[in-house]
């Protein structure tokens, strides 16, 4: 018997998996031209959920439809239903700014607010109204720091500007930024991209130990990231979900040739 | 092993095509090169030139009005004259009139060349007067009425010295113009100089230049720019309060929050065409909307300033957006990731990075408001205006000149004394220019931050 099925069997047998968010029939324009078709796809709490694909293929369309970042794009439609916790986020009457306090992003390229480590990490509860004095502030500081695991690099220079730290520092600020807001989901879009080998390794060993006690979603092109970081892969292609499985399934045997060969490199 | 000793290489035979050997091809281009350079040159050099050529001109002609000679003189206040009631009422002083108090500097001028043994040769006294300014009575009368004690006193004044005197000092006036001039004599001119040994004259820096009012065409030599400084201020002071706000308003939501669509582009158009509008069409909008429409004031900073207004806004409303569309989408995109709105994220971020260069813009569209005069002409800024505009907000409603204007005015009138007038307050006007530059680039490299 294969290690991956046995994996499977202890998955199923450990816990019912619950379903954080859940896109169902997502379809997304840009003007006349469809980006995402009709992709259902199921975020698993508590797991990494790796998105992989081709550059163009959609992959991070739909992770900024997570957090409704492509309302801020006006040519951009969404049908279709996404929820979190079952509640359908594009409802009517739901607030964006709500929405984005539980599903927080990382961005490709590292991108402080050119104001101190201090500020940067602060505004986010700060304007959720989470914190108000000065020791909660200094607390959520800490906290969030030393979850991103930077607390150690930084503490004696939280006044000193965010911009003015290395890519893969200023990395883990942008990760423990959005900590610090406490989000219940995390989505990633390329957030090594940008890094070099030992940033990206730190990054990762992060969003391993976030697994805990976060939901993340991470765009990502290398495929040694996905297999190392995440739990469940999806396979994205010219705008389809092509399939999603759990990782080891998915860079073993997967289902379809075009995953196998994208994996393999053969293709993308 | 045999594979190595192959690789090694061998030395180059030598070149197929030398590279000391510059081809037809190269040697034309590096000649286009070289050409194109020495236009640049040349146009850097000429610019320079004319620059140079426009400022010696102005300071040549105009700083000598920054000094001013004045004439000491003893005056006695005659009660007899002055106070005919001997009651010291400030209602009977008010009463003096400039005709009351000339036959006192002619008695004391007549006096002074008689204690001094001073004459010229066909100088009379009168003519000796003369050689004190026209604005000295005026100047005697608000004297006395402000000091009603010191009638029957012998009082030292500094009084301005005429237009022609001043200018025999400066060099504009010689002893030849003066024997073709009806104003003055050549020997008149003599007992300046005799004035001047003797300590009696001399020239002053002219504080009265910032502060004084304008005068009229007889006597240039008391002309001001303090109206006009005022007006200009009390002009500038509106403009800022008015388009900076509705300027930084109007291209945020242009820029943030209004939907791309045909009537935001026609809008956008509208913006840039409005900032290549002459001014004069503003002016004629001014007098049509403002003063016959709305009926304020002719005349008023207020109108000026919304004249102004109007014509700065596009130029602010084009700087603040390129300032937003300068500000990396990556910050509103970290603003809206943890949860901003988009408010939020514009007002906390986009704003104060934005910030320098909106500032910049705002003040130079001040700059270019401080300098226009065509718009102010018509909404009749250009008149003759002696009383200093009142303390604000009322004094935005009083009569006012601005300093362009005041420029312009001077360059009209005949005598040749308002020329190193109207350069002075050129000088006085690019000064004002310089230091709002300056600040321009002060504020820019202060709030300048890096990402």
């Amino acid at each position: 018997m294969s290690e991956a099925a046995t994996q499977d069997a202890v998955n199923a047998s450990v816990e019912q998996p619950v379903i954080k968010m859940r896109g169902t029939g997502v379809n997304v324009f840009y003007g006349d031209k469809q980006a995402l078709f009709d992709v259902d796809l199921d975020v698993r709490q508590h797991s990494v959920t790796a998105l992989i694909g081709p550059s163009g293929c959609g992959k991070s369309t739909f992770l900024r439809c997570l957090n409704r970042m492509n309302d801020t794009i006006d040519i951009c439609k969404v049908t279709g239903e996404i929820t979190l916790d079952s509640e359908n986020i594009y409802a009517p009457m739901i607030d964006v700014v709500e929405l984005r306090a539980r599903v927080g992003m990382v961005f490709q390229k590292p991108n402080p607010f050119p104001k101190s480590i201090y500020e940067n990490i602060v505004y986010g509860p700060r304007i959720h109204g989470q914190v108000s004095t000065r020791a909660e502030m200094d607390e959520i500081v800490e906290k969030s720091l030393i979850k991103a695991g930077l607390f150690n690099e930084v503490k004696d220079r939280l006044q000193e500007p965010g911009t003015g730290l290395s890519g893969g520092q200023q990395q883990r600020l942008c990760i423990a930024r959005a900590i610090a807001v406490s989000p219940e989901v995390i989505l990633m879009d390329e957030p090594c991209s940008a890094l070099d080998p030992i940033a990206t390794a730190k990054v990762e060993e992060l969003i391993d130990e976030l697994r805990v006690n976060y939901t993340i979603v991470i765009v990502t092109h290398s495929m040694q990231q996905a297999a190392r970081v995440s739990q469940r892969t999806a396979m994205f292609h010219l705008g389809k979900l092509i399939e999603e499985g759990p990782t080891d399934k998915m860079f073993t045997k997967p289902d379809h040739k075009l995953t196998q060969d994208y994996i393999t490199g053969r293709f993308g | 092993m045999t594979d190595m000793t192959a690789d090694k290489p061998a030395a180059s035979t030598g070149p197929a095509r030398s590279l000391l050997k510059v081809g037809e091809r190269t040697r034309k281009r590096n000649a286009a090169e070289k050409r194109f350079r020495m236009l640049g040159l040349a146009a850097v050099v000429f610019g320079i030139v004319a620059l140079l050529g426009l400022m010696t001109s102005i300071l040549s002609n105009g700083l000598s009005s920054f000094n001013q000679t004045y004439i000491a003189l003893d005056v006695y206040l005659d009660p007899a004259k002055l106070d005919k009631n001997g009651n010291r009422a400030p209602e009977d002083l008010r009463k003096i009139t400039t005709f009351t108090v000339q036959p006192l500097i002619l008695s004391a001028m007549q006096t002074m060349l008689e204690e001094r043994e001073l004459a010229a040769e066909g100088v009379n006294a009168k003519q000796a007067a003369a050689l004190i300014s026209k604005e000295a009575p005026a100047e005697l009368r608000r004297y006395v009425i402000a000091n009603p004690d010191q009638i029957g006193e012998t009082v030292s004044f500094d009084l301005l010295a005429s237009g022609r005197i001043d200018g025999y000092f400066k060099g504009r006036v010689t002893m030849e113009s003066a024997a073709l001039d009806r104003n003055i004599s050549p020997e008149q001119l003599m007992l300046a100089d005799q004035l001047k040994q003797a300590g009696l004259l001399e020239l002053r820096f002219n504080w009265a230049f910032f502060t004084a009012p304008d005068a009229s065409d007889t006597r240039p030599e008391a002309a001001g720019l303090g109206v006009a400084i005022l007006g200009s201020a009390y002009m500038m002071l509106i403009v800022l309060v008015l388009s900076l706000p509705i300027g930084v308003a109007a291209s945020i939501y242009l820029e943030e929050f209004a939907p791309k669509n045909r009537w935001t582009d026609l809008i956008e158009v509208n913006i840039a065409n409005l900032a290549a509008v002459p001014s004069i069409v503003f002016g004629i909008l001014g007098l049509a909307l403002f003063i016959n429409f709305v009926g304020l004031p002719q005349s008023a900073p207020v109108v000026g300033a919304l004249v102004l207004t109007l014509m700065t806004l596009p130029t602010i409303i084009i700087a603040t957006r390129a300032a937003l569309k300068a500000v990396p989408p990556s910050i509103r995109d970290a603003a809206l990731g943890v949860g901003a709105s988009k408010m939020q994220a514009i007002f906390h971020h986009v704003l104060p990075l934005a910030a320098p260069g909106i500032l910049t813009g705002a003040i130079i569209g001040l700059a270019q408001a401080l300098g226009e005069t065509a718009p102010l002409l018509l909404i009749g800024m250009v008149a003759f205006v002696r009383e200093y505009p009142g303390a604000p907000p009322e004094g935005f409603f009083d009569p006012a000149s601005a300093l362009p204007v005041q420029v312009y005015n001077w360059t009209q009138r005949g005598d040749p004394a308002f020329i190193e007038r109207a350069s002075g307050a050129i000088i006085v006007l690019l000064v004002f220019l310089l230091i709002m530059n300056a600040v321009a680039i002060l504020l820019r490299r202060r709030f300048e931050r890096r990402w």
